[in-house]
């Protein structure tokens, strides 16, 4: 299998706005650290879920793959090209290879235009296909992700929020993309509308061999999805790898916590032990050493001073914490 | 079998709109018990806050009202009593904690004020001694420096402290009644997990009722004693946790708990309901739910199935429920 995405030491950083006062008392600008420093590799037909706490940068880490926000330093590779040292129309064509599918179906979606519309504007504007076939090829889009064609003449306010998700899954795949990010994609509706569109992405990614990337807070839906689960700490990544490992077994002390913290679907389920106290300091001021170490329940003298080891390779997973060093 | 401390019978909720009267909850009928946490489930739309706001007396538009039915507390239908009497019962036998804490807090006004302004409202308290009360509560809903962080406002608190500075405003006043609308939808797994911990230990501490309105099976799983099923403004099956869990007696609560991903299989086609939920405004004729369910017949078109009593305490709206646990379909596997 060849490597689609190859992401090296990546770091994206938000200077914070300075006040006039800031400026005269020469104070150091803050910065928020949402990626701090992630690597990771992805092949061709794999999905990974990225899950951690909100706040973890899962959200930006995934706009810098597709090249949506500047980085300070590190390499996102697509297909072995380097995203951000393109110029204008190589970044465009990689756009046509790469697809986000959000959160929020409404908000994504352009009110004053219909679906129809909005799906014909993608395939015109990246030439998908000769002016007199977009009709037809927008029907076979709507045909694909489970939309009659009757709804093609509606406005997303007529839709409901399914049908508007299943117009955003459409729009990212009228492109014939290779990787599909979807932020949140399911979050924001109901659980038998959740389900079908779950079912959508298993289908889609089966017939396509889509690679997918799923950032979902929800971890069953991770678990369901895909197959390679990242899991994301304060702007790092702190355990990586196959998701069954993952679950079964979390390593990293972080993952346990996340885990257990599942709500389980089962009638004996109660409410687990409390393994995780408090909630993840501002990216803002990220603490020394680990950046987990003050909310651990295993921490160790030198989790506060030095920074967890590279990725330490364990069978399929691979885990930054020092209880492996 | 504990005292019940809240009756709902036959709650109708409608609402007026240019295009007519529509009904968003249809003669909803259940009981909480002393120290019980009943969940209400359902689907956006299916009328589940809004059952929860009609027994606050709390809906949130004028032209919304009670059209039928009877809420008593302490035998008394409290949907009889004027505006003066219900701000009586609000906080004070009945708390109300909300989805989204931001916008339920007042941000310009300190959270100890927020708690003592109700402290003082029921109890008749000076401002000191509501004050020193609020800080105990904080304490008691497990937030740190309890004392400092009375001066705080709202802003200043993280999403899980904020629910956690609301729970202990709506406890300040010893309700025994606790109505919960969503409240760790918008919070982290691991930070939802603490929320629930904290209202099984004041359910147990106080012998607190929760009603617990969720979307979320798996919290219902985890926390509930009963739950009642609601789907398009009609409860449709209210049973012990484990019944329910275990032996659906509706099609649609069973689509429900198929759909839920996080099972054994994984990357596996999820049996999930076909269709969406319907709108208040075309809400079919007989079952609510005939349109998206398997098992439809053509009674189910006409015919409004009641609330049947199975068991003691296991109830089912559906005509075939009968016909369907003698093929298998529904009940105890």
């Amino acid at each position: 299998m060849s490597k689609l995405l190859e992401i090296e030491n990546l770091q994206v950083h938000f200077p914070l706005p300075q006040g006039i006062v800031d400026l005269l008392t020469r104070k150091p600008r803050r910065v928020v650290k949402a990626v701090n420093g992630v690597s990771f590799k992805l092949e061709q037909g794999q999905t990974l879920g990225l899950v951690g706490e909100s706040g973890c940068g899962k959200t930006t880490l995934s706009r810098a793959m597709l090249g949506l926000v500047e980085v300070v330093s590190g390499r996102v590779c697509f297909d072995g090209n380097d995203v951000f040292s393109q110029n204008r129309t190589a970044r465009l064509a990689l756009r046509r290879r790469a697809q986000m599918v959000f959160q929020d179906p409404y908000a994504s979606l352009n009110p004053k235009m219909t679906v129809g519309s909005t799906l014909a504007e993608v395939l015109r504007f990246h030439r998908i296909c000769p002016p007199r076939e977009v009709p037809a090829r927008v029907a076979e889009l709507m045909e694909m992700v489970g939309l009659s064609r009757e709804l093609s003449v509606r406005k997303p306010s007529e839709l409901s929020g399914g049908q508007c998700q299943r117009v955003g899954v459409a729009r990212a795949l009228a492109v014939n993309p290779d990787l599909l990010v979807a932020d949140e994609s399911v979050s924001a509706l109901d659980v038998s509308i959740q389900a079908q569109i779950l079912n959508l992405f298993l289908n889609l990614q089966q017939e396509m061999d889509l690679t997918m990337v799923f950032i979902a807070h929800d971890l069953g839906v991770v678990w369901h999805l895909c197959q390679t689960i990242a899991v994301m700490y304060l702007g790092r990544i702190v355990e990586i790898g196959a998701s069954s490992e993952i679950f079964h077994t979390p390593r990293h002390p972080y993952t346990q916590a996340l885990i257990s913290a599942i709500p389980q679907m089962q009638a004996e389920a109660t409410v687990s032990a409390d393994l995780l106290s408090g909630e993840p300091p501002s990216p803002l001021d990220i603490p020394s050493g680990c950046a987990f170490h003050p909310r651990c329940l295993r921490v160790m003298k030198n989790c506060r001073s030095g920074p967890p080891p590279e990725m330490i390779n364990m069978g399929t997973v691979q885990v930054a914490c020092h209880l492996y060093d | 079998m504990n005292a019940k401390v809240l009756e709902v019978r036959d709650l109708e909720v409608t609402i007026d709109t240019p295009s007519g009267v529509l009904t968003a909850i249809d003669g909803a009928s259940f009981d909480l018990r002393e120290g019980e946490i009943l969940g209400l489930v359902g689907e956006s739309g299916s009328g589940k806050t809004l059952t929860g706001r009609a027994i606050m007396r709390l809906l949130p538009s004028r032209k919304m009202a009670i059209r039928r039915g009877t809420v008593c507390i302490n035998g008394e239908d409290i949907t009889q009593f004027d505006e003066s009497r219900m701000r009586g019962i609000r906080g004070r036998t009945i708390g109300m904690i909300f989805q989204n804490p931001s916008s339920h807090l007042d941000p310009v006004m300190t959270v100890g004020k927020q708690i003592a302004e109700s402290i003082r409202f029921h109890e008749g308290v000076s401002a000191k001694e509501s004050l020193s009360r609020a800080a105990e509560f904080l304490r008691q809903v497990d937030i740190p420096d309890p004392n400092v962080r009375l001066n705080s406002f709202a802003h200043e608190f993280s999403g899980g402290m904020r629910q956690r500075a609301m729970i202990a405003m709506a406890l300040a006043c010893r309700p025994k009644i606790l109505i919960a609308d969503e409240p760790t939808t918008a919070l982290d797994v691991t930070v939802q997990a603490q929320i629930l911990r904290l209202l099984l230990d004041l359910r147990k501490r106080r012998g607190l009722s929760i009603m617990l309105v969720t979307h979320d099976l798996g919290v219902v799983a985890q926390t509930c004693d009963t739950i009642a099923v609601m789907y398009a403004g009609r409860l449709v099956e209210r049973a012990p946790k484990k019944e329910l869990l275990l032996g659906p007696l509706h099609p649609y609560t069973k689509g429900l708990i198929a759909s839920q991903p996080g099972g054994a299989k994984p990357r596996q086609q999820l049996p999930s309901i076909s269709g969406q939920p319907p709108s208040l405004s075309s809400f079919p004729d007989g079952c609510r739910f005939h349109p998206r369910c398997e098992f439809s017949k053509s009674a189910c078109q006409t015919e409004i199935p009641v609330l049947e009593q199975v068991e003691d305490s296991h109830q089912t709206a559906c005509l075939r429920w009968h016909d369907l646990v003698r093929q298998k379909v529904l009940g105890a596997a």
